[in-house]
């Protein structure tokens, strides 16, 4: 298996250098005109991933955090999208691109593994060919060139039998066998960046970790960046190098994982993290954020998580309604920016903690 | 696959027999008397009514009739008429009352026609259907799109026989721009020019729900995640729509269009009746008016006969479309 993986990852003539950033969204907008109004799935999102490093973007159903990665790859309906800011992949602008750019760079510089198996892969085609397709699409190669490739490539994603399973359905695998097929479609062109979009929510818990295991393998062998999209605040833990906390379109809080985790320094990470399980006393009652995600119709008036926020009692004034809050480095914390209004978050959320 | 085609087999048989025992009896419930239609109103008479009624048969008690019949479809029965004894092999139909011709003759010269006005309609419907209901489904929303779905519902609300006798009074009638039906005996080019018109109203007319069957299955087709990661993969749009996209909108299409050449096949009994089509359609309703025993249950044989068939058909089709579909 390690020899099939050196010629895989020797094929990609360019040089990567781990950190370096392959893509830089700014101040990227999403916006559905619908009947009813326009839809702000996405409000002025800055990020950035990094070769070699995994960026997970957490939140609750509706942040946001699959609108956006979806804008990567230009898989929204162009007609009834609204798209502004800036999208660079590995130095190419996305935002306003023709349908021939994101051709290109599909599956060559960035890929993706959708959250359903199952439903993703297409139903009457042999697992092999849709992997190969992939592959004839951007290399001058034979069907056999290709299909060599695309057993290659099962193989190294731990199919067994891969000579033979290229020729099944996807109806004869099982759920966490289908994930890995897509995860080797998701590899087959070696693209910079891959992006998970709740690659485990489908698939039960001991395939999970077996999952997230080959994408933090696979990803030290191609030395792609990962975007990890999930609501899963354990899987972060396990897989992150960095994260990216979004509420209603937005981005609230961003750091190293590892450091967010252990001490989350904005309101609604805060609420993320107590309403863990692991993170009460037993026989208490998990603690869940007040209300519920606002409707992105119609965005509250200043910082969107207002509403909810337990804490705004200890801003000053009427900021929280009346102000959306800036990116600012956290007082007191070190590689750590959010978007709240409380003047020490950390001091305050310890209280609070300290307080039960 | 053998043994499923084998069991499909043995409950075809049942279906069609099931069929044929109801239509039997159905025949012998409802007040018909077809002796009494083919007695000539002004001379007669108890004699006369009696003795054409021995003649057919049926003075004998109904079960000999039910036995005689079905003895006759497996294998062959003999008929004694005018006093010669006529032999009519298995699957005998028997004789139609009215005509004294082997209904087995009476239908499977017509059948033919009927086959062949179904497909010539079916080609229409499925190629001009098919194809604008991609397009409408791919331009959805556009002035295209609803032109098209408009177009195919006022077609579709338009009572049929009314457009079939426009098609036949104007273009044929009138303008002589498309010939008459004439039987293959006048010779093939002009019988299946004859059949051109018949079967291009039918062919347009059913293609207004093909519009739409197929425009509706590609946009859900379309909504799939798998089209999404076709499209991830960096291939062209026509590819994703096309290679991706058709085949599996075409699957629910694939058991309409079984069903709906059956229902053609068992009789166009109108674009038959308008364009003199002489097909087996025209040929059961002439039978139903004269309450023409054998040739009714002929038709009916025949139709569910193909009914089943086509079941049959579309089944191992779809195991050919759809790889998770397994014939066992």
């Amino acid at each position: 298996m390690t020899a099939s993986v050196n010629t895989i990852s020797t094929q990609s003539a360019e040089a990567r250098n781990a950190g370096d950033v392959v893509l830089d969204v700014s101040d990227l907008s999403v916006a559905f005109p619908t009947e009813e109004g326009v839809v702000k799935a996405v409000s002025n999102l800055t990020y950035q991933a990094r070769l070699g490093r995994t960026l997970a973007i957490v939140g609750e159903s509706g942040s946001g955090k699959s609108v956006s990665s979806m804008a990567v790859l230009g898989l929204h309906n162009p007609k009834r999208t609204q798209i502004t800011g800036s999208i660079k992949l590995d130095g190419i602008e996305l935002v306003g691109a023709p349908a021939s750019t994101f051709q290109k760079i599909r599956s060559t510089k960035a890929a993706m593994v959708f959250q359903d198996p199952q439903s993703s892969l297409h139903p009457f085609h042999k697992v092999g060919k849709q992997i190969a397709e992939a592959y004839q699409a951007h290399n001058k190669v034979s069907k056999q060139v290709a299909m060599k490739r695309a057993v290659e490539m099962l193989d190294l994603v731990g199919i067994p039998n891969p000579q033979r399973r290229a020729n099944s359905y996807p109806h004869e695998f099982s759920g966490g066998m289908r994930q890995r097929a897509m995860i080797a479609l998701g590899l087959v062109n070696n693209p910079k960046l891959l992006i998970a979009d709740e690659p485990t929510t489908a698939l039960d818990v001991t395939v999970q970790a077996q999952i997230l295991d080959l994408v933090n393998d696979l990803q030290k062998e191609f030395g792609s960046a990962v975007i990890l999209i999930t609501h899963d605040l354990a899987v972060v833990a396990e897989t992150a190098d960095d994260i990216l906390v979004m509420y209603a379109g937005r981005g609230v809080e961003k750091g190293s994982a590892k450091e967010v985790l252990a001490q989350p320094s904005h309101p609604y990470t805060y609420g993320l993290l107590q309403s863990l399980p692991s993170h009460s006393e037993d026989l208490e009652e998990l603690r869940a954020i007040k209300g519920t995600p606002p409707s992105l119709l119609n965005l509250p008036s200043g910082c969107s998580f207002h509403p909810r926020c337990e804490f705004k009692s200890q801003v000053e004034g009427d900021a929280c309604w009346t102000q959306l809050p800036a990116w600012r480095p956290t007082p007191g914390l070190h590689n750590r920016e959010i978007r709240c209004h409380l003047a020490d978050p950390v001091a305050t959320l310890k209280h609070d903690e300290e307080a039960r | 696959m053998l043994t499923y085609i084998l069991r499909r087999l043995a409950l075809a048989l049942s279906v069609i027999l099931a069929t044929l025992v109801s239509a039997f009896l159905l025949f012998f419930a409802g007040p018909s008397d077809p002796a009494q239609a083919m007695c000539p109103e002004t001379r007669c008479n108890a004699t006369r009514l009696a003795a054409i009624t021995k003649s057919i048969g049926l003075d004998k008690p109904l079960t000999v009739q039910f036995f005689d019949y079905f003895k006759g479809l497996f294998f062959g029965r003999d008929f004694v008429y005018a006093g010669d004894t006529v032999h009519c092999g298995a699957p005998c139909l028997g004789f139609s009352f009215v005509t004294r011709r082997s209904v087995n003759e009476e239908l499977f010269t017509r059948f033919p026609n009927t086959i062949v006005l179904a497909l010539m309609a079916a080609v229409v419907f499925v190629t001009v259907g098919v194809t604008l209901g991609i397009i409408a489904a791919v331009r959805r929303g556009s002035a295209t799109d609803r032109g098209l779905v408009g177009a195919s519902q006022v077609l579709g609300s338009i009572p049929y026989y009314v457009l079939a006798l426009l098609v036949a009074l104007y273009p044929v009638i009138l303008w002589n721009v498309l010939p008459q039906y004439s039987s293959i005996s006048a010779g093939v080019g002009p019988y299946f020019m004859g059949m051109l018109a018949p079967a291009l109203i039918l062919g347009f007319v059913t293609s207004a729900s093909y519009v739409r069957y197929t425009r509706n299955s590609m946009i859900e087709t379309l909504s799939m995640d798998y089209i999404r990661t076709a499209r991830s993969k960096g291939i062209s749009e026509r590819t994703v729509l096309y290679k991706h996209g058709f085949r599996a909108a075409m699957s629910p299409i694939a058991t309409i269009l079984g069903l709906d050449i059956a229902a053609l096949l068992t009789g166009t009994l109108i674009t038959e009746q308008i364009f003199g089509v002489d097909g087996i359609g025209r040929r059961g309703l002439a039978a139903l008016k004269a309450f023409d025993l054998p040739v009714i249950m002929g038709t009916v044989l025949i139709g569910a006969v193909v009914v089943v068939f086509m079941n049959l058909v579309v089944d191992i089709a779809y195991s050919f479309i759809d790889p998770r579909v397994r014939l066992s």
